[in-house]
């Protein structure tokens, strides 16, 4: 099959590929720019593992052609915070056990980082919502639910600070 | 002398974050980055990928396999059929139950998605042109999906490879497509109390067919290094070293030359334990074409074909007293096994620990016997987040225990404490054989009634239910209740093998000169967090942090042999060998502390991570200094260094248990079931990681949830599979899943090292029972003695419709 160009931005990096127009967008993340986060887990958009974030929006990169991402600003677990600086819900996982076998985490993450964005001052069942089109076979949700309440008021309590210091 | 205050023996006990501590996890920090290393993330130079043909049809005859137009596609590399097999012995192969299985379709099919040919080439896509363009003709035959029909004369004989054969691996066949028959305790006996009985309750109790369906499928990456011989296997394997032993018996490669690594593993559930034929043929494959072979099923792959479990038809006597005290307990069940007997269960279990059946009760005499049929469904069998057909044992038990109460017109809560094992009579010995090791089920029991207030939840149910008649509301309310007892920690060598290999495990400890460690162990996590809690094991027997200990598990070319991460046996089992290890540490430690404070061996005694001497704690030796003393030392009558291994028999099994409560409020009209409440207490004896333990529960009541009250593998009577997909294969979102409750008590087992018992799959064990229980209890007001599972909505509201409730 003849391959095409495609242009994107992965986490803050101009990225050029020559892919077949049917590779899906996780296959070209994962295999391509080896960004191996997102993860497979059902490929028809029902388990959510392979969840990033797409020009602002939380996207199942399963179900994406990689040529319909041309242009885009993706944002995966790999570009939200470093080992010296992890990001609050990063943190917050750890922290509430809010992970397990770890398959489903960095696309429960991606779509938090996106719901949190959305809805900054969540209640749980809030959160319940908003992370439901994300499977986990290992923690039942609570400790998901309980780290995601926990990087909101994080969250939240940083940018009090942030405003402070600009103010 | 400085005025530096020393930490005081709880301080540093503190410091070491060991057993019971709720040490945050060490898996953490590279699965949240996006930095875990699962099987689809490796990528070898040259690597090419593999995928299946797979049959469309349940039974048939394979006519004819037409590889052309696919080899003639640029990208693909080669197509193997049975016939590519054949000369290798390997077009069938040995499962762990000692059947055995087509690796590729040898002249028919037996399941649909079973396994046709393997397509390999240059990457997935490629792959699934080629797998689209292989030509295979069928003649269909006529299908068995139904069990009891499987032995019927004219049924239709499935596996004409041995329909001669009169004895099984489990002994005597009565029918072509009947696999063994499996007894356990006293029929005749049983037979006569129950005959004689004042009060018997009889019923079938189904557990249906459902399927483990971690999130992350199974796959492997096989090498072949020509240059050096060496096979190296990259997979989804909860026993790696089992995998290495019968890959070397069946391939003939020496065992030493073969490499097996389980990576990370998005969780198991059972479903990984097995040798599936993508394993054989990516090792084939990588044999033929001289390059690494990646082969990743997917989602529809994995339900249809990869390891199913349960799917046993349970049929039960129990007789008691008039006054509710149990006298005898029957059971006859036929187990649907596939098409071909590929249960993961030690060898002498055909049927696992079924009889564990008589639960957590004081049953005088008991008979069990086990059917295994063939049918033209996929194999499999396997203890889905559960010991050996446990949760099978329990739910009979615990809806045996309910129909009775039914039958006795008394409350069940009444029922169970009348007749649980006392305190007192720990250790028991069961009807059907088993030692229990120790419990305290009244304790549980009645903290567990008084927690969830249950005198309230019966006042709460009946004025619901009067509300109900009064036609006031469409809802009844529902109470389920469950207490199991658990058979974990497979086990015992003189009666646990599994292909000949003795389920012990093993562990062992180097401590460097530092005074920091690693330790390696025969078993590999799935997200259990072993490298998080192991090393608590070890901190607290040897004295070192356990952030200063690293844990490796899964290479079979460093770790020792173990027989892996299943049956809730890595804390009874491994567990019980780091500690051993860490003991035998500690034994030599003492010997240098000795030496180096210039007294007997006698004369120094252990304080938390120090040998002092007796009677003057101020002298002493910190594990930190025995460690570099013992690299650096000649000590007399001492090697040197600071290492130990050990391999761990463990002279029982543990018996974890627990006591659960469900509350739930169904909507007679729409069958829908709202979760108001769940209450899970257990008790897993010591308590390595509090948070951890809480975790786990919370994961396996969810499975729990998932599969009481929707989740199974369904099958039109053509054989087709009906839920193949996440679409239809249920798995509860965050937002169906409620909040629960956990609570404990501690009854530490009497034969483990630290007293440990497991508690991975106790959730699932008590869960299904209490949810399944809370649906009956609704509608036990209108006369329903037993409804199977999954109580979806569906089927829930035709329980309402055949009971009369809708207008």
């Amino acid at each position: 099959m003849e391959k095409i160009n495609v242009s994107m931005k992965v986490n803050g990096k101009e990225e050029n590929l020559t892919v077949e127009p049917r590779t899906l967008l996780v296959h070209a993340l994962r295999e391509h720019l080896e960004y191996t986060g997102a993860h497979i887990g059902c490929s028809s958009s029902h388990c959510g593992a392979c969840t990033i974030d797409m020009n602002g929006k939380s996207v199942k990169s399963c179900t994406v052609f990689t040529p319909q991402a041309e242009g885009a600003d993706i944002l995966t677990v790999e570009g939200i915070g470093s080992p010296d600086k992890l990001h609050a819900l990063q943190e917050m996982f750890k922290e509430h056990h809010g992970l397990q076998c770890g398959y489903c985490t960095p696309g429960m993450i991606m779509r938090s980082y996106r719901f949190l964005q959305e809805n900054p001052d969540p209640t749980e069942d809030e959160v319940r919502f908003g992370i439901s089109g994300n499977l986990c076979r290992c923690t039942g949700y609570q400790n998901i639910v309980k780290s995601i309440m926990a990087a909101a008021s994080k969250i939240r309590d940083e940018e009090k600070v942030n405003k402070k210091e600009i103010a | 002398m400085d005025d530096v205050k020393t930490p005081s023996s709880e301080e540093r006990k503190s410091a070491l974050s060991g057993l019971g501590t709720s040490r945050k996890r060490v898996e953490d920090a590279r699965f949240t980055q996006g930095k875990g290393n699962y099987v689809d993330d490796i990528k070898l130079k040259g690597m090419l990928f593999g995928d299946f043909v797979r049959s469309p049809l349940a039974h048939a005859r394979v006519k004819n396999i037409d590889t052309s137009a696919a080899l003639a596609l640029p990208g693909v590399h080669a197509v193997l059929t049975a016939d590519d097999l054949r000369p290798l012995g390997l077009h069938w192969m040995p499962t762990l139950a000692g059947d055995k299985q087509m690796v590729l379709a040898d002249g028919k099919v037996l399941f649909q998605g079973q396994e046709v040919a393997f397509v390999v080439g240059d990457d997935r896509y490629a792959v699934a042109d080629g797998v689209s363009m292989v030509k295979v003709e069928y003649d269909e035959l006529p299908v068995v999906t139904d069990p009891f029909k499987a032995e019927l004369k004219d049924a239709p004989i499935l596996r004409e490879d041995i329909a001669d054969q009169k004895e099984g691996a489990h002994g005597a066949r009565r029918h072509p497509n009947h696999i063994f028959t499996w007894e356990a305790g006293e029929k005749e006996e049983t037979n006569k109390v129950i005959d004689e009985a004042e009060v018997v309750a009889d019923e079938m109790v189904y557990y249906h067919r459902t399927h483990p369906c971690p999130l992350e499928t199974c796959g492997c990456v096989a090498s072949m290094d020509k240059v050096n011989g060496k096979l190296t296997v990259w997979g989804t394997f909860q026993a790696p070293h089992a995998v290495r032993t019968v890959a070397s018996l069946i391939s003939n490669i020496p065992e030493h030359n073969i490499r097996i690594i389980s990576p990370d593993i998005g969780g198991g559930f059972g479903n990984k334990v097995g040798v599936y034929p993508g394993y054989i043929c990516s090792i084939v494959a990588s044999i033929v074409t001289g390059v690494p072979i990646k082969w990743v099923e997917d989602r529809m792959d994995n339900l249809m074909a990869t390891a199913f479990a349960r799917d046993y038809w349970m049929r039960g006597k129990i007789s008691a007293t008039k006054d509710g005290k149990i006298t005898g307990l029957w059971c006859h069940t036929t187990a649907d096994h596939g098409a071909f007997d590929a249960c993961a269960d030690p060898t002498k279990f055909p049927a696992g620990f079924m009889n564990i059946c008589t639960g957590s009760y004081d049953i005088p005499v008991a008979y069990l016997a086990v059917d295994g049929v063939y049918t033209n469904k996929a194999p499999g069998g396997v203890a889905y987040r559960c010991s050996f057909r446990v949760t099978e044992a329990s739910y009979f038990i615990e809806r045996m225990i309910e129909v009775l109460a039914l039958k006795l017109g008394i409350d069940s809560a009444e029922l169970r404490s009348k007749n649980f094992i006392k305190k007192e009579q720990f250790p028991y010995t069961s009807a059907l054989g088993w030692e229990y090791d120790s419990g305290d089920y009244h304790r549980a029991w009645d903290k567990a009634l008084e927690a969830v207030n249950y005198r309230q939840l019966r006042e709460d149910q009946k004025k619901q239910l009067q509300l109900f008649k009064d036609g006031k509301s469409r809802k009844l309310m529902g109470i389920g209740l469950s207490h199991f007892t658990e058979i974990v920690g497979a086990g015992p060598v003189k009666n646990c093998d599994i292909l000949g290999l003795g389920m012990f495990d093993a562990c062992e400890i180097r401590i460097h000169p530092t005074g920091s460690a690693i330790a390696r162990l025969g078993t590999i996590s799935q997200g259990q967090g072993h490298a998080t809690t192991f090393a608590q094991i070890l901190a607290s027997e040897i004295g070192i942090p356990a952030s200063d200990i690293t844990l490796e598990e899964g290479d079979t070319d460093t770790a020792p042999y173990g027989l892996g991460t299943y049956g809730s046996r890595s804390t009874p089992v491994a567990g019980a060998a780091t500690a051993m290890a860490g003991r035998k540490i500690r034994a030599k430690a003492q010997m240098i502390a000795a030496y180096l404070l210039e007294v007997h061996d006698d004369d120094v005694e252990w304080d938390v991570d120090r040998f002092s001497v007796k009677g003057a704690p101020e002298k002493f030796k910190t594990m930190k200094e025995i460690a570099f003393a013992s690299y650096n030392q000649a000590i007399p009558g001492v090697e040197p260094g600071l290492e130990a291994v050990s391999y761990y028999d463990p002279p029982n099994m543990t018996y974890p248990n627990g006591a659960y409560v469900v509350v739930m409020e169904i909507d007679v009209d729409t069958g829908v079931s709202d979760i108001k409440k769940v209450y899970a207490l257990d008790d897993c004896g010591t308590r390595i990681n509090p948070m951890i333990i809480e975790g786990q529960v919370h994961g396996g009541l969810t499975e729990a949830l998932a599969i009481s009250m929707g989740q199974e593998i369904a099958y039109d009577e053509q054989g087709n599979v009906m839920t193949g997909t996440l679409m239809d294969f249920f798995i509860p979102t965050a937002w169906e899943t409620p909040t629960y409750e956990t609570d404990y008590t501690v009854t530490p087992s009497p034969h483990h090292p630290i007293g440990a018992k497991g508690v991975g799959e106790s959730p699932n064990v008590g869960g299904v029972s209490a949810f399944s229980n809370a649906v009956h209890d609704a509608f036990k007001p209108f006369g329903l003695t037993q409804a199977h599972m999954p109580h979806d909505h569906w089927r829930v509201w035709k329980i309402a419709k055949d009971l009369g409730l809708h207008n």
